[in-house]
């Protein structure tokens, strides 16, 4: 076998395999959204913007991908 | 990015503004962004209602559509001063979950906290909304509470450090208008943060009602978006609700059940 390309994640209540080694921000690139546009929730706990860059994507991580839209 | 942010052109010259959380607003009206056919018409009739303050839902990017566009990109964040709202919770576990999350976006401590307790009537849970109020205030957050018409609750919910409190008119979406206008009218005389009336109205004249049982502001959402015309009934929503501020201030004369001449009674030809 060799090493494992992907992890596997939980991404917005899917079960999704991402290739290894991302960050959140490039996980957000790769997706095409914004990061100035979105909220990231990781394994509950919110992700602060400023730890897109310097947070890696684990096997077994629980993601939550939020934005607004329209609401009363 | 966004904070404060109040559009001249909203002023209306003729009433004075007031303060929630200690930001400043002209506009009486604070409508919702949801359930319009096109993001055009919600735009448009946003602008025409002359609304400085524009709730906004949290919901997950939908990741199978491609080019999901959330709200703020048609609305743009530095015209209007977002209100996050808790919508579709109905825990107050969920609902802290909520404004955490719309608070981490980055634009204000401000949220519309709403804990739904029944499904058909869409009624609050007040016990779990004074639970997560205790909680979001205590974070610091701003909290602008959707509860009944219940003197009680909004009591509780102005102690427990909300901003404003928001009894409902009529059930969300109903179009019933004002069904209680004593309750929230001693809700007014008792409560010293300010009182929004949030969901129920339908068309303009409950807007005027509302408006002239001096509560300090209305918020909707679906009147607007229901309308055949939604940016015609947004301007008249906006008249609306200054005529009924306007009638509250200026104070209505007493009604009676005989009618009193207009006209002098002393001088008519024999």
């Amino acid at each position: 076998m060799s090493t494992t390309k992907t992890v596997a994640v939980r991404l917005n209540g899917k079960d999704r395999e991402v290739d290894t080694g991302h960050t959140v921000l490039t996980l957000l690139a790769e997706l095409d959204l914004q990061p100035g546009m979105v909220v990231v929730e990781l394994n509950r706990d919110i992700l602060e913007r400023e730890r897109y860059a310097d947070t890696e994507v684990h096997d077994g991580d629980s993601l939550e991908l939020v934005h607004f839209v329209g609401g009363g | 990015m966004g904070n404060g942010a109040v559009r001249p052109e909203a002023t209306n010259g003729l009433d004075g503004s007031f303060h929630i959380g200690g930001v400043e607003f002209v506009s009486r009206l604070i409508v919702g962004t949801g359930k319009y056919e096109t993001n055009e018409v919600m735009v448009d009739a946003i602008k025409v209602s002359g609304a400085e303050m524009v709730t906004v839902a949290v919901r997950r990017i939908d990741l199978d559509r491609d080019n999901e566009q959330g709200i703020l990109h048609h609305l743009r964040p530095d015209d209007f001063f977002l209100l996050a709202n808790t919508a579709g919770c109905s825990t107050a576990e969920d609902a802290i979950r909520y404004a955490r999350l719309a608070r981490a976006a980055g634009f204000n401590d401000f949220l519309k906290l709403e804990v739904i307790g029944d499904a058909s009537t869409l009624l609050p849970d007040v016990h779990a909304t004074l639970e997560a109020a205790k909680t979001l205030a205590d974070e610091g957050f701003k909290v602008m509470a959707y509860t009944n018409d219940d003197l009680i609750t909004a009591l509780r919910l102005e102690d427990a450090g909300c901003v404003a409190v928001m009894p409902l008119a009529s059930p969300i979406g109903s179009g019933l208008g004002m069904v209680n206008p004593y309750f929230i009218r001693e809700i007014k005389r008792r409560l010293s943060v300010p009182v929004i009336v949030d969901a129920g109205v339908g068309t303009a004249s409950d807007a005027c009602i509302t408006m002239e049982q001096g509560v300090d502001g209305i918020l909707m959402n679906t009147a607007l978006a229901a309308a055949d015309d939604p940016v015609q009934m947004a301007l008249a929503m906006k008249h609306a609700t200054v005529a009924g501020r306007l009638a509250f201030l200026a104070g209505r004369m007493p009604s009676n059940e005989i009618a009193i001449p207009s006209s002098p009674v002393i001088g008519m030809l024999d």
